[in-house]
């Protein structure tokens, strides 16, 4: 599955990164330390944080994460969207919380 | 033939407290790595690697530099700062001991995970430490026959 399905199946808005959809996803990983991230999420898969700090930007791009997936309406800082969009890293966002969000990946994918 | 015709030097200068650039030493290293063609696992740790360190001197360090070295064998890095040094290796050494700061805790830094990643992550570790000099950490990730980190 695509991140533009996805988008489009668990209704997520898009907040930046919309050139690289047509990545494929593969299973999420849910943390906001980003030394776990790093370390235990997977390549391809979804990350969903609740940070919106520019440095999930640097994590995205060194986990090779599929897209960035912000939990409950938190509103990325201005900076996190920039270096999104230049990176083509797939910034988007739920009003759902981490485990629903979670829940619903399990589903589709 | 060999897989490198000559040794690869890397630079990096890491500025200190400057959280929005944090890690762009560690994403050239990457990006270059990916250019040679380099396997994926051995990328994977060797970025880990060099973020956490690059991660300690911004947060600990007031900056630093780091010396990459990439040959036909192994991956070599060695991350020096003039920081305040560790007081206790130790207690640094163990998951979840953290002395990061309120800020960069805000950030999502101060897991308490960066030097023992560096450890997990390498084939070869070695620390240096000394109070009011500075840190020097070293680490080699092998090309072939290394670790297999989950």
């Amino acid at each position: 599955m695509t991140v533009q399905e996805l988008a489009i199946k668990m209704e997520f808005s898009v907040a930046a990164g919309a050139k690289a959809f047509n990545k494929e996803v593969c299973g999420c990983y849910i943390g906001d330390l980003l030394s776990r991230v790093i370390s235990r999420s997977k390549p391809s898969g979804a990350w969903i944080t609740i940070m919106t700090n520019v440095n999930v930007a640097a994590v995205a791009l060194l986990s090779d994460v599929a897209c960035v997936i912000l939990a409950e309406d938190v509103e990325p800082d201005p900076p996190l969207i920039e270096r999104c969009d230049i990176e083509g890293i797939p910034l988007l966002r739920s009003k759902l919380d981490a485990y629903t969000i979670a829940c619903g990946l399990k589903e589709i994918i | 033939m060999s897989f490198l015709s000559e040794l690869i030097k890397l630079v990096y200068q890491v500025d200190g407290d400057d959280f929005t650039a944090a890690g762009s030493a560690s994403s050239d290293v990457k990006r270059i790595m990916k250019q040679l063609g380099m396997d994926s696992e051995i990328t994977r740790r060797v970025t880990i690697c060099m973020y956490e360190g690059e991660m300690n001197m911004v947060i600990h360090a007031k900056g630093g530099e780091a010396f990459v070295e990439i040959d036909d064998e192994k991956v070599k890095i060695l991350m020096k700062d003039k920081g305040p040094g560790i007081p206790d290796l130790n207690l640094a050494m163990q998951e979840g001991w953290t002395t990061a700061d309120e800020t960069a805790r805000n950030l999502g830094f101060g897991a308490g995970m960066g030097l023992p990643n560096m450890k997990r992550y390498s084939d070869e570790f070695q620390i240096e430490t000394k109070m009011g000099e500075g840190t020097t950490v070293t680490m080699q990730i092998w090309l072939n026959g290394g670790k297999k980190v989950a």
